[in-house]
């Protein structure tokens, strides 16, 4: 929902990083304010994902110039837990598999983490499994869930529920889904875009990654990026990511290549 | 003239290979001398030592030993000793597992009444020291212990010496509810000192029984020479916990033989924590078809630790059923073994064999070294192994940081999660959480 008196939560300012020395991104700007989705479009290799693990503070990317600020705050220094503290989340394509660690310990211990950074005295184990089970209804999951391995041994769906669950767990002000929506069939993907569709709200935003305009048919963005060789090279609404979906890439890249 | 000179030269300095047999006779003189006469079986002695002597001492030649050299030992004097030493009584009280029926403390490789815990012996379970149960179970015992140790130096030199041994006697057909816990307790109060506890289980036919067998202690300077017999007769099923925590000035050697009958169940458990030097030989026989063996250990090792463990499972029957897993943490320069035998010859058609050792390396000082040996004949059968050698995944970390967990707090949650997979199999609370403990204060 565009308000134009929201607060600004991001904003990228000409944001340029390397991986293993090979620039990537090349300039990203970038603002988002309260209550607004944002998805960035792109094809392979454009640097959408680059761009939102640059965001979480993956160290594998080096940050060569430019600035993210966050409510306010340059957290261009932070270590990805702070990021995530303050209040960014990454949902990640490729979730990982954590053996050993069962999922509801895992929840604990990173809703704790959030707790302990507010000042705030940590859940006990009781508190938390009543907290945790609400938020199960979220992305319609089985409570048998929590006790297995954090995604191990989880379907592709089963995967990205547990993202989004993380996410009603945590209530960051900023989520950031990379590429939630590939490799799930309809019903997963309208569970998964449920579950997002209820955490929004005036106070946080949703800047979503993808790379189909599938996933823009259930959780509706006011603004669409188009991210082509490290740029944001056009911004428009919903429509532009019908006219994408309609046309492909190629002549919207070739527009805005010829402009620049 | 100058071949004088070169004579009375070698007669002044032994050859290394003398110097591993003079040190060899002395362990084997002491542990003969600390035998008392009382003791049945005496049979079993002489020609144990015979046998020690004939292997000799190890050295890192022999492919047997390659990573795992003996030679700090050589210039310990380590001494058995007759007393019964003083044990701290809250120390003790610390390792024993409240969920256990009996406890059986031996102080040293000597049986200790005082603080054993006998009260509670079920209908059908025998359990004791070799030295207070003689009598009517003299003739079963002479049986089977000493039967089944199988072979080795360090095999022989306990058989040579041990100074009485725990025995735990389950009947046909008994199903043991709650643990037996056997606690070996290692302590050196007059210099290094060497102990050697024997135990043997026996589970008779149809029986059922669970083992916690605990090598602890304060030791400064020990020598752990252990053999532990564990017979699993036709239908059996035994559950065995293997504890090592011992100081961090011990060298642990220790033998577990077992000889599983047809349709029988074993699960071994060894974890491995303590000692600066320990090796674990763990040798299954198969005597029979259907035979299920399940091997699960964890070595969680830092400093200047080493932990070898050797298993070889021996399948000789159709329908044999092995799957091993065996984890390695290793932190700043420590250094773990695995070496682990299968024999599948043409008799163990039908085997369903798997073996996995993975290894987690905390620190680029440390060291792993790994082979599996599946020497395999029979021709239908499936047989599976891996190790793998790995650090902690920065990927792993960084997916636990963008939760808002610390890096330090997320490694930590990875080390607990590869241990746990290990720890939470184990069937026994208060060990489960008392390991638990110790890896989550597992820090980097």
């Amino acid at each position: 929902m565009i308000n134009e008196n929201s607060n600004i939560i991001l904003s990228v300012q000409n944001l340029r990083a390397n991986v293993d020395g090979t620039e990537i991104l090349k300039g990203i700007n970038l603002e988002v304010k309260a209550g607004e989705v944002h998805a960035i479009m792109g094809l392979n290799g454009s640097g959408k994902s680059t761009f939102s693990k640059v965001l979480a503070g993956h160290p594998d990317y080096e940050v060569t110039g430019g600035e993210i600020v966050f409510k306010g705050q340059d957290i261009s220094e932070l270590e990805p837990h702070e990021r995530a503290t303050a209040g960014i989340f990454l949902a990640f394509q490729y979730p990982l598999a954590i053996p050993g660690v069962s999922n509801r310990d895992f929840l604990r211990v990173a809703f704790n983490a959030h707790r302990k950074a507010r000042d705030e005295e940590e859940l006990d184990v009781f508190d938390f499994d009543d907290l945790i089970e609400e938020k199960l209804d979220v992305v319609k999951m089985d409570a048998a869930f929590l006790d297995r391995s954090v995604n191990e041994g989880f379907s592709g769906g089963e995967k990205k529920r547990n993202e989004i669950l993380q996410m009603a767990l945590l209530e960051p002000t900023l989520a950031i889904l990379d590429e939630t929506d590939s490799g799930l069939d309809i019903d997963a993907l309208k569970t998964v875009a449920g579950g997002v569709n209820q955490l929004t709200n005036p106070n946080n935003a949703v800047v979503m990654i993808t790379h189909y305009q599938r996933l823009l048919n259930y959780i509706v963005p006011d603004f669409v990026h188009v991210v082509a060789d490290g740029r944001i090279i056009t911004t428009g609404g919903k429509e532009l990511a019908e006219r994408l979906e309609a046309e492909g890439y190629e002549d919207i890249l070739a527009e805005h290549t010829v402009a620049a | 003239m100058a071949i004088q000179v070169s004579n009375s030269e070698v007669a002044a300095k032994p050859t290394p290979q003398e110097q591993r047999q003079a040190y060899l006779n002395g362990l084997l003189a002491t542990v003969q001398a600390a035998v008392s006469a009382t003791l049945p079986l005496t049979d079993l002695r002489e020609p144990a030592a015979a046998i020690a002597q004939e292997h000799g001492f190890p050295d890192s030649r022999q492919e047997n030993w390659r990573f795992t050299n003996l030679n700090a030992m050589l210039s310990i004097p380590f001494r058995a000793s007759t007393n019964l030493a003083d044990v701290d009584a809250e120390a003790l009280a610390g390792v024993i597992a409240p969920e256990a029926l009996i406890q059986l403390v031996f102080v040293n490789g000597q049986f200790s009444a005082e603080l054993s815990n006998l009260d509670a012996l079920p209908q059908g379970l025998v359990a004791g020291s070799l030295v207070t149960l003689q009598g009517d179970l003299q003739e079963k015992l002479g049986a089977r212990l000493g039967k089944s140790a199988g072979h080795g130096v360090f095999t022989a030199l306990n058989t040579a010496g041990f100074q009485d041994a725990s025995v735990v006697w389950v009947s046909r057909n008994c199903a043991v509810e709650a643990p037996v816990q056997i606690v070996n307790w290692s302590v050196s109060p007059d210099g290094a000192t060497m102990s050697q506890p024997r135990c043997l289980v026996v589970a008779e036919a149809g029986s059922a029984l669970t083992l916690v067998e605990d090598f602890t202690g304060a030791a400064e300077s020990h020598f752990t020479n252990s053999v532990t017999e564990i017979w699993v007769d036709d239908n059996a099923e035994v559950n065995h916990v293997r504890l090592q925590r011992e100081g961090s000035d011990t060298f642990h050697i220790g033998k577990t033989a077992v000889t599983q009958g047809r349709d029988s169940r074993y699960t071994c458990m060894p974890i491995t924590l303590g000692a600066q030097l320990s090796r674990h030989n763990l040798e299954i026989t198969q005597t029979g078809p259907q035979t299920e063996t399940t091997l699960q250990g964890l070595s969680a090792i830092a400093g200047h630790q080493l932990a070898d463990t050797h298993s070889v499972v021996a399948l000789n029957h159709p329908h044999g059923i092995v799957n091993q897993q065996h984890k390695c943490i290793v932190d700043d320069h420590a250094h773990t073994v695995f070496n682990g035998k299968m024999w599948v010859p043409r008799a163990a058609q039908q085997t369903d064999a798997s073996q996995l050792n993975r290894n987690l390396l905390l620190s680029n000082k440390g060291r792993v070294d790994t082979k599996p040996e599946l020497d395999i004949v029979a021709d239908n059968v499936k047989c599976a192994h891996g190790a793998t050698v790995s650090q902690l995944d920065a990927n792993e970390v960084f997916y636990l940081q963008s939760r808002g967990i610390s890096a330090e707090q997320a490694q930590q949650l990875l080390i607990y999660g590869f241990a746990m997979e290990i720890i939470d199999a184990i069937p026994i609370v208060s060990i489960r959480e008392t390991l638990t403990q110790v890896i989550n204060a597992w820090t980097r």
